[in-house]
């Protein structure tokens, strides 16, 4: 196969179709490497995405929910709401699917050695943030990294994705895990409450701090002026932005923001970057 | 060297043995680049409705197609790399191809596709001795004898044409063809020629992309759109637009991958899954339209995404006119804007 040809996917088994949410919706794929090769040459880090291919349905892109810690596998969550995703939650387990990337560019976890970091998230934008948080856990680094706190929130108990890594991570002392769900509900122990206002509660300090934030469009806006009370700069404050995409390559001209291609330039942006675009996503 | 007029279509026959010969042709009535099968096919002194990016950057292409089954997958990719000749491009749209360039190779990915048949194809472009009343070619660092993106530059001298080779590729294909020198007398039709070919309308560029950099929530864009029918001509027609949509054409597990022109005047263009459009309007998608052009592809490429052809002004269905656009543009109150 041509290596050089960034249209042409990489074969995956599907080994683990898994209903992540109560309500069905979304769905967590655990893929394989089905060539060594391909293994070797796929590498990423945390806020990158990926083309999902079934064949015969197209595809679309899903930000990468696994580490690069976690070797050998990808996985992706992904909300059924048309054909691509709705083709993949269709999918019986040992199916092979179509995998083109890594794409885009990632948080940038080198720069962030040193600091504290706190990580927002919202309903299934999680995905990214799964992987960025699995990576700093990661022994080889932890020490790398100051405080690590996580702010998750969701409709209800049942939304919530991941867990089983909550459960894991909620037992370990060197992660500050806060979920959140919208209204009390009977044998929920954690907070309740909208993302926003967790966050006022919590208050991280913004003292050699990043945040980096990821959620519906809402969140983000109602949660970006709590954090600048915080004192947390437009430098410190990092996003991940979602376009329709298609090529992923900056060519099919789909997904620009002004001068800037979300699918190359992106998804990953600082809120002082965005300031400076268009506002048009 | 000259070519005799009388003589194209037996030296593209020619060529055609050892080359696939892309020329322009009367597709019922509308002037398209197309591969020939002889070379009495060309209509060289027309110049095309449908730009000459088609050759290539097909306005609907297979990229692979393939075939899955538990064990694995097979993929077949079609990249073309057929030596070909494209003869009668003009000198604005030899130059739209230098602006594609920037896009299929970019600083991180190599389209495949585009640049096996670029580096496979020899321009030989054709001079506009008569410009036509829609080109603003000398606005946008063009002219209609420019030689940029061009390996061969003819100029019409009546009964002949006066051949240029310009780049080596440009000199190894005439090398190819035993043609006769040309004399003093071709020499300074040629240069009359040249000389005597004005563009009507100009376009004062100067200042507009600091223009359009203040001007994202100007109320210009409120009126602009509105008699836009958001039919996409365009954008189709443009040489230098390159928007595309990725679509599979296939029944169980096997089928093809397409990739197929799209345009950013199209309202499902950037329709979201979640249903959310950074672009609703007509507004938004007429402002991208023009910001991308002359804002957002200089700040990128160094370049205006426009050469001037007049395409997108000649096959309006409502009239609208860039010319027009860009002048009114340069002509707004931006004192107050912000980015
Ligand atoms: C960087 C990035 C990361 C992402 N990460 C994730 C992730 O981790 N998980 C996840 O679930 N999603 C993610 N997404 C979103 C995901 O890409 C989309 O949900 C996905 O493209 C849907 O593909 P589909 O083929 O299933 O939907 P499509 O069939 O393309 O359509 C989905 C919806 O789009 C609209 N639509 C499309 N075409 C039309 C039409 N012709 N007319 C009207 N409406 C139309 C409709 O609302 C439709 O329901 C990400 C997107 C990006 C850009
Ligand atoms: S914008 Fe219009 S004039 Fe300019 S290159 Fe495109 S079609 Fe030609
Ligand atoms: S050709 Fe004219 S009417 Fe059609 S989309 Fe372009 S500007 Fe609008
Ligand atoms: S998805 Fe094609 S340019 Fe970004």
């Amino acid at each position: 196969m041509d290596r050089n040809n960034p249209y042409l996917p990489i074969p995956m088994r599907l080994v683990k179709n898994f209903t992540e949410t109560e309500d069905k919706l979304i769905h967590t794929f655990t893929l394989e490497f089905v060539n060594k090769e391909d293994e070797e040459n796929f590498k990423y880090m945390p806020g990158q995405f990926a083309e999902l291919m079934v064949y015969g349905k197209g595809e679309a892109p899903f930000g990468i929910a696994s580490s690069p810690t976690e070797p050998g596998i990808l996985k992706f969550s992904v909300a059924k709401v048309g054909v691509v995703s709705t083709a993949l939650h269709l999918l019986e387990e040992g199916s092979i699917v179509g995998v083109r990337g890594p794409l885009g560019n990632w948080y940038p976890v080198e720069d962030l050695k040193g600091k504290n970091i706190v990580i927002i998230g919202g309903g299934f934008a999680f995905t990214t943030l799964r992987s960025t948080i699995e990576y700093l856990l990661d022994p080889a680094r932890r020490g790398d990294y100051g405080d690590l706190t996580v702010i998750y929130g969701a409709r209800n108990p049942g939304l919530l994705l991941y867990k089983d890594e909550l459960k894991k991570w909620s037992e370990r002392d060197d992660i500050n895990l806060v979920t959140t769900i919208d209204r009390p509900v009977e044998g929920w122990t954690g907070r309740t409450g909208f993302i926003p206002a967790v966050v006022k509660e919590e208050a991280p300090s913004a003292e050699n701090t990043v945040c980096i934030i990821c959620g519906p469009p809402v969140m983000i806006k109602f949660t970006q002026p709590v954090l600048e009370e915080l004192g947390f700069t437009p430098e410190q404050i990092i996003m991940s932005l979602e376009m329709r995409m298609k090529c992923g390559l900056g060519m099919c001209g789909r997904c620009n923001i002004g001068s800037k291609y979300v699918c190359k330039d992106g998804p990953v942006f600082t809120l002082a970057q965005l300031k400076k675009l268009p506002n048009e996503y | 060297m000259i070519i005799k007029k009388s003589e194209i279509a037996g030296l593209l026959d020619q060529l055609a043995k050892e080359y696939r010969v892309y020329a322009p042709v009367d597709e019922n009535g509308n002037i398209a680049f197309k591969a020939i099968k002889e070379g009495a096919e060309a209509k060289l002194g027309e110049n095309s409705k449908k730009p000459p990016k088609e050759i290539l950057f097909p306005q609907s292409e297979e990229l692979f197609n393939y075939s899955v089954n538990q064990e694995g997958l097979r993929m077949d990719s079609k990249v073309d790399d057929t030596k070909s000749v494209a003869i009668g491009l003009r000198p604005c749209d030899a130059k739209s191809i230098m602006l594609l360039d920037n896009v299929f190779s970019n600083d991180q990915y190599q389209d495949v596709y585009y640049l096996a048949r670029r580096d496979n194809t020899v321009i030989v472009s054709l001079g506009c001795n008569r410009p036509s009343g829609t080109c603003f070619c000398t606005s946008v660092n063009s002219g209609p004898f420019d030689t940029d993106g061009s390996d061969v530059l003819l100029t019409d001298i009546g009964e002949a044409y006066l051949v240029e080779a310009i780049t080596e590729q440009g000199k190894e294909l005439v090398g190819k063809l035993n043609l006769p020198e040309a004399d003093a007398e071709a020499k300074a039709l040629a240069e009359k020629a040249k000389a005597s070919a004005t563009v009507a309308s100009e376009v004062d560029l100067a200042g507009l992309k600091e223009k359009l950099d203040g001007m994202f929530t100007h109320e210009y864009w409120d009126k602009l759109h509105e008699k836009c029918i958001g039919c996409a001509a365009c954008t189709y027609l443009c040489p230098t637009c390159h928007c595309f949509d990725i679509e599979d054409d296939a029944k169980d597990c096997e089928g093809c991958r397409v990739r197929n022109w799209d345009a950013c005047m199209f309202p499902l263009f950037t329709l979201h899954g979640s249903g959310h459009n950074p672009r609703t309007s007509g507004k938004e998608r007429f402002r991208q339209r023009v910001m991308h052009k002359f804002n957002y592809f200089v700040d990128r490429y160094n370049a205006t995404a426009c050469v001037g052809c007049g395409r997108c002004i000649k096959n309006c269905p409502v009239n609208m006119d860039i010319r027009q656009v860009l002048a009114e543009i340069k002509a707004q109150d931006t004192g107050s804007e912000v980015g």
